[in-house]
């Protein structure tokens, strides 16, 4: 499991890439990958291309990532999604509170 | 730091250079023992407990190979560094020095600058291991006392999670926590009159931050139902309070059934947990209800959909709920048992009381001997009898007994289009009901009374619902999607629910309750005779009210019933 962080050039977006499993170990470099962004970003991308499996609790630091962007009006993108990510997101009905691609 | 005063010992047969050891060790500030040969520096040792040796390989009655492999022995989970001083100058001998327990060697002549830095660099490596020690023992200290607490708090958090009537034997279930305290909760509750609530959930994560959020959704669950609240109000509830009380990124994926013996139906309500399987136990076939809700405790209040799906059940049909537990259960090669297998356990199945067996059997046979990788919580909830499931089994006691006497009294409550809308009146009224001595044990009847008497009054007679919709399996769907939608468009109206109790001499008491709404009635004379000649549950289900009470009688056009019910 890895993590990185990206923001565009005019601080506009940020995005945050997991890399394998992303489950509890991962929780203190997926926070530090938005807390430590210097600018407020005004969409975060939550990038799962080379996500392998998320858990509950990484469902969990999601809804912690939609609280930090501002809850109910931020804007957060989770793109690339492979089918099983994919399963386990609608399974839990997040396409109601994020951009699913 | 670098020169803490040490407690040394020292072992050299020969005297002078036993005594000019010990002054410039003195002369750095150490605290110094000597001995003259390896068995006196052993007794010395176990006198003394010094921090570290300095041993002459070579000494009469016991020689220094020997002398460090007892003290070793002596000191053990302790560190104690010997250092050889030796005049010993092969490389084997050398060798030695370390193989018998040994931490350094010093040739002689030694250069005292030297000797200071190796002692105090031992005495860091001592140190070290001291810290690790004690911060070892202290972790197993706290191991110890925090196991201890959570088996006593699971005592009572079980009695709390999986108590009411999760042995009715309509339900199977299956809680395999992974830690002491497990993070899926499996609640049965018998509802006030006919059926059962059945939630199951799965908080985020494992063990005890997980299992904290079940008590209070529990006690909602459990009290609620037993006061006669909707399966929406529990939802709602036990919803608020876990967004209140939860961190954000803690939830609770559930799935709760409203199961009804007596009409054949269950409403479900899924949010977060995979596809649950409903079983045709007659035709074999599955069918899924997906989930169409995020989980508890993310949304507030306004924002909660409730929307259920309702399905008519054929006695036998099996619900099968569970937690991604089993769905996600890995074997050694690091695959996950998924929804395929499942399936497949469901279509090769021969007899439906075996179903949850197999599947249980088959995540074992799948997983092996691989430690269980999440908590797992499955439930089968069976279509029955009423009477098959609770078996003349009493409410639970409340805990103390009633003194007052609430005997002599009449109440009345009128629910206009909002509080008819918004606002359930039975778990109001079964509490007044559960107040008044000797009627306790008969509040599941009268709540099947008046929650028909109530329906009726607000389905057929102010929102004009028929209720022959409800004759077919597809209808009840159909039926309650109308109620929802005449509801909200209500505009004018009432239901009034009278209650009056007064004492009979000598026995117990009578009851009446009436009913009235504001619609326009039917044909209540031609309705009773049939409806006593078919015996059926169709319309307003007045034979099982009959059944139950001592006379029901409709006044004017239909539109005000009352009952009389007497008690001993």
């Amino acid at each position: 499991m890895a993590i990185w962080s990206d923001e565009t050039t005019d601080s506009k977006a940020l995005t945050i890439k997991i890399q394998g499993r992303f489950d509890f170990s991962a929780h203190q470099e997926f926070r530090d990958a938005y807390e430590k962004s210097k600018d407020d970003p005004s969409e975060y991308v939550v990038d799962m291309k080379e996500t392998t499996y998320l858990d509950s609790s990484a469902l969990g630091m999601l809804l912690l990532l939609r609280d930090h962007a501002g809850g109910d009006s931020s804007s957060i993108r989770i793109v690339n999604c492979n089918p099983d990510v994919k399963k386990i997101l609608t399974i839990s009905n997040f396409e109601q509170l994020f951009s699913i691609s | 730091m670098d020169t803490k005063p040490l407690r040394l010992l020292i072992a050299d047969d020969n005297d002078s250079d036993r005594l000019i050891l010990k002054t410039i060790l003195e002369k750095q500030g150490h605290v110094v023992f000597s001995a003259s040969d390896g068995a006196e520096a052993l007794v010395m040792f176990q006198k003394e407990a010094p921090d570290l040796v300095l041993l002459d390989a070579l000494m009469p009655v016991m020689n220094g190979f020997e002398a460090a492999r007892a003290i070793k022995l002596a000191a053990y989970g302790d560190l104690v560094p010997i250092i050889f001083i030796t005049s010993l100058k092969d490389a084997a001998s050398l060798a030695d020095c370390l193989k018998a327990g040994g931490d350094d060697f010093i040739s002689k002549p030694y250069n005292r600058i030297i000797l200071h830095a190796k002692i105090q660099a031992h005495a860091r490596m001592r140190r070290l291991h001291e810290v690790v020690q004690e911060q070892r023992d202290k972790i197993s200290k706290h191991n110890d006392h925090l196991m201890r607490e959570q088996e006593v708090a699971k005592a009572v958090f079980d009695n709390i999670a999986h108590s009411g009537c999760i042995d009715a034997p309509n339900i199977k279930s299956l809680l395999s926590p992974m830690a002491v305290f497990n993070g899926d909760m499996v609640l049965v509750a018998k509802k006030p009159a006919d059926g059962m609530y059945v939630l199951l959930g799965d908080f985020t994560g494992h063990g005890l931050p997980a299992a904290i959020g079940a008590l209070p959704a529990s006690e909602i669950f459990y009290g609620m139902s037993r006061k006669g609240f909707t399966m929406q109000e529990i939802l709602r509830e036990i919803n608020r309070k876990l967004k209140q009380i939860l961190p954000v990124g803690v939830f609770c994926c559930a799935c709760m059934l409203d199961l009804s013996f007596h009409e054949g139906m269950v409403k479900i309500w899924m949010g977060g947990l995979p596809d649950l399987i409903i079983f045709r136990t007659k035709t074999k076939k599955m069918e899924r209800i997906r989930s169409a809700h995020l989980p508890l405790g993310v949304l507030s209040d306004e924002k909660l959909l409730l929307q259920l799906d309702v399905l008519h059940l054929d006695y036998g049909d099996k619900i099968y709920v569970w937690s991604d537990g089993i769905h996600e259960a890995l074997n050694a090669q690091g695959e996950m048992f998924g929804t395929q297998a499942l399936d497949q356990v469901f279509h090769n199945n021969n007899q439906a009381d075996d179903l949850f067996d197999e599947v249980l059997h088959a995540v074992k046979v799948f997983t092996g001997d691989q430690a269980q990788d999440d908590d797992y919580t499955m439930v089968e909830v069976s279509m029955a009898n009423e009477h098959e499931v609770f078996n003349d089994r009493q409410d639970e006691d409340e805990g103390f007994a009633k003194k007052l006497i609430v005997m002599d009294c009449t109440i009345t409550c009128e629910l206009r289009p909002d509080s008819l809308r918004t606002f359930n009146p039975l778990p109001l009224v079964t509490h007044y009901l559960r107040e008044i001595p000797g009627l306790k044990n008969h509040s599941g009847k009268l709540y099947t009374v008046i929650a028909e008497l109530y329906s009726n009054a607000l389905e057929h007679g102010l929102l004009r619902l028929s209720s022959s919709l409800k004759n077919s399996a597809q209808g009840f769907a159909s039926y309650y999607k109308q109620r929802t939608l005449a509801l909200d468009a209500l505009k004018s109206g009432c239901v009034t629910i009278k209650l009056n109790c007064e004492p009979l001499e000598n026995r117990g008491g009578r009851l009446k309750i009436r009913v009235e709404d504001s619609g326009f009635g039917f044909d209540h004379e031609n309705m009773m005779s049939n409806q006593l000649k078919k015996q059926g549950y169709s319309g307003r289900g007045i034979p099982l009210i009959l059944s139950m009470c001592q006379s029901v009688i409709y006044y004017g056009n239909g539109n005000a019933v009352e009952v009389v019910f007497d008690w001993d």
